[in-house]
């Protein structure tokens, strides 16, 4: 009878965290989808631990105890902000975690030397990719890719060594093999997430998410688990479709990102001379005023928003256009907006933004052309129309906001700038563009004002 | 040990029902869906559960242990920071 609990606790709890993800369809069920993942995971610890010799719970009890403070504490303080590199370090723990497994399985004379091997490795690089692509969100080291010379030649003499070291373990089995392979691992994936510049944050934290989770189906090939299997496997599929819908919002290849070249390369696209053109500069109080009178705004947002922190400041400029001036006001969002996968859709919804004005890219594009005006808030390469036509340019094919159809566009910026990818926008010099230098919030919350105040 | 080729079985099935469950979720909910799977892979408790529960105080029971505090915090933290997302989405939904 006793035989049968584990299995069946089991089957159940993978079949609650796949209603779990399943819950993210729609916002109405979400919420019951994560509380369907906690009670998941709570059969498959309970189980576990049901069967384990008693005197010993103390001690795993105290490990999962300070583990929930120190998870539970970041969780509920982070802004959301950061959340990006929260995920990056979570990731990067399941990954150390994994490692942990692995050793301990080394250690207590595990049988399948193969399986714990890949789990080691693929955790390894979990860890230490999170690691970096953390510091690099927190701003510990410069977010700018870090291109160091022969690259590619040490990173593929690195993955050579780790393969002859998986084979060579297999063969003898040395503990000491083990831990070098380990190392490598460590440095490998260091090495590979260094050179990713801020930009391509998105598919790189979607890229560890994968690795994160093949490393549980690794612990669980070595383990003969069937739910660390599974469970891993649907993590896997889940960041690998994340990585693929932000490789194509940003028409690039994986490849491309992973061995870079992208930022090395000093563009200079278009033979137009945009230099030597001026742009059109407004005040907030412009901006204010054709805005109560437009019938229709749409608003896009990029990672300049967050960074700023005017979210809020936005929600309220959109809430006074629609309540006070009647204007019908919608949220454009580009899949690759922000630092990670729906970075832009949690902040509006902190801000209270209802959900029904939040619009994805395939969604809207059609709708800029009967707008009166495109207020862009910190971003700028998912705008631009080299896009569409430059061919040599390094953003060519990728799908963007065609906020140039619209009658005004609104450009918060702080200069002139390009955006990430070194391209300048031309957008910034066409004679229906407004530039608004300044912060982000600052410029919103002086249009807010002047909204108010009639 | 179970067979190697029933596990990789499973493995191959897993990859299909995560294909399609995944690309059911929303867009605006990619940030949930990563902290949402984040946690649940923290699953890989149960494989450190055994060693670190072990009677004898060795080094694998240590790796254990530092294995289960590690992945608590990726289960604790993952799923309060998703419900601390959703609770956004599903306030205004309200409205």
């Amino acid at each position: 009878m006793l035989s049968a609990f584990i299995p069946i606790a089991h089957i159940l709890s993978f079949a609650f965290f796949i209603l779990a993800i399943r819950g993210l369809s729609s916002p109405h069920t979400a919420q019951h989808g994560n509380f369907l993942g906690i009670l998941g995971m709570l059969l498959a610890v309970v189980s576990v631990l049901l069967l384990s010799p008693i005197t010993e719970l103390g001690q795993v009890l105290i490990s999962i105890i300070l583990g929930a403070g120190v998870g539970i504490y970041p969780a509920l303080k982070v802004k959301m902000t950061s959340l990006p590199q929260m995920i990056a370090a979570f990731n990067g723990l399941g990954g150390l975690s994994a490692m942990f497994i692995a050793l301990a399985e080394i250690f207590s004379g595990s049988a399948s030397h193969f399986d714990t091997s890949i789990g080691l490795i693929i955790g390894a690089l979990a860890f230490s990719g999170s690691m970096i692509a953390f510091a690099k969100l927190q701003g510990i080291i410069t977010s700018a890719a870090i291109n160091f010379s022969f690259q590619q030649t040490i990173n593929f003499l690195l993955a050579l060594a780790i393969i002859i070291l998986c084979g060579l373990f297999v063969l003898m089995p040395n503990i000491n093999i083990f831990i070098s392979l380990g190392i490598i691992s460590i440095i490998l994936g260091t090495l590979l997430v260094l050179p990713i510049g801020g930009a391509d944050m998105p598919i790189v934290i979607s890229i560890l998410n994968a690795y994160s989770g093949l490393a549980a189906a690794g612990i669980g090939f070595s383990l003969g688990n069937v739910l660390l299997i599974i469970t891993g496997t649907i993590v896997g599929a889940s960041g690998t479709i994340l990585s693929y819908i932000m490789v194509k919002a940003m028409n690039r290849t994986l490849k491309n990102v992973l061995f870079g070249g992208y930022s090395i390369q000093k563009h200079n696209s278009s033979s137009l001379p945009i230099n030597t053109q001026s742009a059109h500069v407004g005040s907030p109080q412009d901006a204010a005023y054709i805005m109560e009178n437009a019938n229709k705004v749409i608003i896009v947002p990029g990672y300049g928003m967050a960074v700023s922190q005017a979210q809020h400041i936005l929600q309220k400029m959109a809430y006074d256009l629609h309540s006070k001036y009647d204007v019908e006001v919608k949220f454009a969002i580009h899949p690759v907006a922000g630092r990670m996968p729906g970075h832009m859709n949690v902040l509006l919804a902190e801000a209270n933004v209802p959900f029904e004005d939040i619009y994805a890219l395939e969604d809207i594009n059609h709708e800029f052309s009967s707008a009166d005006v495109a207020y862009v808030i910190g971003a700028n390469d998912i705008t631009n129309p080299l896009a569409k036509t430059d061919t040599s340019s390094p953003i060519y094919g990728m799908p963007i906001l065609e906020v140039e159809k619209a009658k005004t566009v609104f450009f918060v910026k702080r200069s002139l700038n390009s955006g990430y990818s070194g391209v300048e926008n031309p957008l910034f010099f066409a004679n229906n563009t407004i530039m608004l230098y300044g912060d982000a919030k600052k410029i919103t919350e002086e249009i807010v004002t002047t909204l108010e105040n009639k | 040990m179970i067979d190697f080729w029933m596990l990789f079985t499973i493995f191959i099935l897993s990859g299909f029902i995560g294909y399609f469950v995944v690309w059911g979720v929303t867009p605006a909910l990619h940030s949930p869906l990563m902290s949402v799977s984040n946690a649940i892979s923290g699953v890989i408790i149960i494989g450190a559960l055994t060693t670190a529960s072990a009677s004898e105080m060795d080094t694998s029971k240590i790796l254990g242990l530092i294995a289960v505090f590690l992945a608590s915090i990726n289960i604790f933290g993952g799923f309060a920071v998703s419900h601390r997302m959703l609770s956004l989405f599903k306030r205004k939904e309200k409205k």
